[in-house]
């Protein structure tokens, strides 16, 4: 056998078009089974229609696509009976309770009722909402909806399931819950997609990710691998009195690996950060505000483009 | 997969022949239907049946005073004005039923309860989701118009035994108004035309169609424009049926009328529904 | 520390003046009639049904229905519809915005809350809510009344007291639509609006005279709101006056200052508990 585990998502030179407006601009990835794989990138990138295009939602323009070794063009009903989609805006039903909702999605995969209704209370325990089983989905919480939306995808048992943008609008106990519920489910073998603007999330989940920005992939990698091949150890962040900050950057830059002019900080990415402290004040410069920190993904992506994840 | 959450559980069952897609979505508004019939189910049963009453009846007596006619004898169109008018009443509430459950439920399923999404997500398909939807549509058409025709029935309001085929013919009628309206009503982003469509098209037709008095009291050029207004042939083809009338070709033609609105009407939705959920 | 006294403080503590009272009830109008200026094909949308129904079956079933007695006089059918449509068009004005609309306002949009951080307090809120119905349904039949003198269906010149006639008719259904749906609770409780709306519009001698009935109904129909607003402006289109007429009018007018009161009350326990 060949070596490595097998891919259940291979994308070349995928394209997507909505009239002239290029979302997303050929792009080119793998997908192994049981990862964690990412799209990294700010709103508008293109990430929610490459999501579409893999849950066979949204017909490719251009390229090639395979998902679970079928063609979407011919095969979209037999690839969606094995994924399970978490969309962005939930999609549940506020009018009916919690159970219902998973009982009628379940309904759609042609499971027989008893084994919906089985399934559907294992996995109300797995989101840890089997108290609100009867109640109505518009009295729970955002990040209540969400572990319901998670758990609805996996009534069919899917093999890959497609998170878009999982925890954006929550509250940071609730997301670091879902994030506690993915990764049980790589644990059990299930490939997970996941869409993200969130450095954070990308870093905690990803075993290997994309950074996206225009409809283009800038980077791919794992999160450590992008960091270390993109920018240094670690970044001091520093707030100067107005204009001496261009006038600082020149200076430093001679000192440092590189330095980032933002809208309202200096970004000094080098390999230590107190050492660039010291340079700094070695030229003269009083920083009114200072903060020395690991580098991460946002700074990757900073990097390539230029601009921050979350403009 | 997700072995340890399902542990234990019996493996779902291979049906023997899997269900249809369509008739997955189909099941779904059944089951909404279920939770909610009777308000809608009064309302789509008791209007027509006020209107039968008041104008059937009430103003009926003033009408067949007026021509001379009482049960059997002379009157407008040679019948009492509770028979002219009952399957015009059909017709129109047909138009109305159909018109509602094809623009408000299509928009909450497109865009604020996401309903289609949902659907599109799982392996049915834009085709489906259509189907599904258009197919409770018909199931409303059919349980109103028999039931209304039941109650018409009650009144004395139907005369002869084709009458029975008033209810195909009424859901004829809604459904060549069904198809082109959801077709519509996918694309749009706001609700706000709806209640034009209503007031400006739904209202009119409802009154002046032929289902209260005949379109020749109408001016000439009104008359030319109520003939190619689809409620016009709904309510010639369902008065043809329950006065016993239909074995003409003028029926054949309103058949034809409508069955060919509902085909481009389904023509249209296949093309509007694919653009705003798979695009 | 200084104890303020004195006439002005004594005129605070009593509650704002007529004029005051009026002129916070009118910046409610004012805020419905910005909202509608941009939505104006509702508000205009809203008066065609009555026409329509005019056209149709007042016009249309003329010649199959005759002649109608109406008092003392042999009408033509459709001067005898014209008056009850009439009345149905000042109660569609006035209904609308105070039951769907202002159930939005309460239960979804919570448009109140920010109304009533300012001066404007719940009575304010009322008033002003009932008068924009009020001059809704007055607008709507002032234009009816125009149709129906294109039509040549004024019949005499007691008609003009119509429009006033036409105020009481809006009033009433504004102020009775306005505490009912003060009361409820779900989108489907709304149903009852138009479940009430639509037997009174089909049964309350609009297109037949109640003689049609047998004694016992015709005199519960009597007692409807729709029909003391039809019997009426009919009176009055028809010129067969008399003083029974103010019977009609102290209905009407009771049943909006009983809304209204009702209205007052309710809002103030759901807004300003």
């Amino acid at each position: 056998m060949s070596g490595g585990p097998p891919v259940v998502v291979s994308a070349r030179g995928l394209r997507k078009e909505f009239g002239e407006f290029v979302a997303v601009d050929g792009v080119d990835f793998d997908i192994v089974r049981g990862e964690v794989f990412g799209f990294l990138g700010p709103n508008g990138a293109g990430k929610t229609s490459t999501m579409r295009m893999i849950a066979c939602m949204s017909p490719p323009s251009g390229g090639v696509l395979r998902v679970r070794g079928m063609d979407p063009a011919h095969d979209g009903p037999a690839i969606r009976a094995g994924i399970g989609l978490v969309p962005q805006d939930d999609a549940l039903d506020l009018e009916l309770s919690v159970l219902d909702n998973l009982l009628i999605y379940g309904r759609y995969f042609d499971l027989p009722r008893r084994a919906v209704r089985e399934r559907a209370l294992r996995l109300l325990e797995f989101a840890q909402l089997s108290e609100r089983a009867g109640a109505k989905v518009d009295s729970l919480s955002g990040g209540m909806r969400r572990r319901l939306t998670i758990a609805r995808a996996l009534i069919s048992g899917p093999e890959l399931v497609i998170l878009d943008e999982p925890t954006t609008g929550l509250d940071p106990q609730a997301r670091h819950l879902v994030w506690e519920r993915l990764y049980r489910l790589k644990q059990e073998g299930v490939t997970l997609v996941v869409t993200t603007h969130y450095m954070d999330e990308a870093e905690q989940l990803c075993d290997r990710l994309v950074v996206m920005d225009g409809g283009r992939i800038a980077a791919a990698g794992s999160p450590r691998a992008l960091i270390d091949e993109h920018v240094s150890r670690e970044v001091l962040e520093v707030r100067l009195a107005d204009d001496t900050y261009a006038a600082a950057a020149e200076q430093i830059a001679k000192v440092t690996e590189r330095v980032e002019l933002l809208a309202d900080r200096l970004c000094c990415y080098g390999e230590d950060g107190d050492t660039m402290l010291a340079e700094l004040h070695a030229l003269g410069h009083r920083p009114t505000s200072v903060l020395v920190r690991r580098a991460s993904l946002e700074d990757v992506f900073l990097r390539l483009t230029g601009r921050r994840l979350t403009d | 997969m997700v072995p340890s959450i399902f542990a234990g559980l019996p493996a779902a069952p291979e049906r023997r022949r899997a269900t249809p897609l369509w008739r997955r979505a189909f099941a779904y508004w059944c089951f909404q239907f279920a939770r909610t019939w009777r308000s809608t189910l009064t309302a789509s049963v008791v209007y027509p049946t006020l209107y039968l009453a008041a104008l059937g009846v009430g103003l009926g007596s003033l009408v067949d005073r007026h021509l001379g006619a009482t049960s059997g004898s002379a009157g407008l169109d040679g019948v009492t004005y509770l028979r002219y008018v009952a399957p015009g009443i059909l017709a129109g509430s047909v138009m109305q039923i159909a018109v509602n459950e094809s623009t408000y439920p299509v928009m909450a399923a497109t865009k604020w309860v996401h309903t289609y999404d949902a659907m599109l997500a799982t392996p049915l398909r834009v085709l489906d989701v259509l189907a599904g939807h258009v197919g409770f549509v018909l199931l409303r058409l059919v349980v109103t118009s028999a039931t209304f025709c039941a109650i018409a029935a009650g009144f004395g309001a139907l005369v002869s035994p084709e009458a029975v085929l008033a209810v195909p013919a009424a859901v004829l009628t809604g459904l060549a108004f069904a198809a082109p309206v959801m077709a519509f009503a996918v694309t749009q982003e706001r609700d706000s035309g709806f209640s034009v469509i209503h007031r400006l098209f739904v209202v009119p037709l409802f009154l002046f169609s032929g289902s209260f008095f005949p379109i020749s009291q109408l001016p000439g050029f009104l008359q030319a424009v109520a003939v190619v207004t689809p409620l016009y042939h709904g309510v010639a083809l369902c008065r043809a049926c329950t006065l016993g009338r239909l074995w003409t070709l003028a029926s054949l033609g309103h058949a034809a009328y409508l069955v060919a609105l509902a085909t481009a009407g389904w023509a249209a939705a296949r093309v509007t529904f694919r653009r705003r959920l798979a695009p | 520390m200084s104890t303020v006294t004195g006439p002005a403080s004594t005129a605070r503590r009593a509650g704002p003046s007529a004029p005051a009272r009026l002129r916070r009830a009118l910046h409610i109008v004012e805020r419905n009639f910005q909202v509608y200026r941009r939505g104006w094909i509702y508000f205009v949308s809203g008066f065609l049904e009555p026409f329509f129904y005019l056209l149709s079956i007042g016009v249309g079933l003329s010649h199959l229905v005759g002649d109608v007695r109406v008092g003392g006089q042999v009408v033509s059918y459709t001067l005898f519809v014209a008056p009850g449509l009439l009345a149905s068009s000042a109660m569609n004005g006035a209904i609308f915005d105070t039951t769907y609309n202002l159930f939005f306002k309460l239960k979804v949009a919570h448009t109140y809350d920010a109304v009533l951080a300012t001066p404007l307090g719940t009575a304010d809120v009322a008033l002003g809510e009932i008068g924009w119905a009020l001059a809704r349904g007055m607008t709507y039949a002032v234009a009816f009344l125009g149709v129906m003198a294109a039509l040549g269906l004024v019949g005499s010149p007691w008609a003009i007291l119509c429009l006033p006639g036409a105020a009481l008719v809006s009033l009433a259904f504004a102020a009775t639509g306005m505490a009912a749906t003060s009361y409820m609770t779900s989108w489907q409780d709304l149903d009852g609006v138009f479940l009430a709306m639509l037997p009174m519009f089909l049964f309350s001698g609009t297109f037949y005279p109640l003689t049609v009935y047998p004694g016992a109904i015709a005199e519960l129909v009597r007692i409807t709101p729709l029909y003391q607003g039809v019997a009426l402006l009919r009176a009055l289109d028809t010129g067969t006056v008399s003083w029974s007429l103010l019977w009609h009018v102290a209905y009407l007018a009771a049943l909006g200052g009983v809304g209204a009161v009702v209205t007052a009350r309710r809002l103030r326990r759901l807004l300003a508990p």
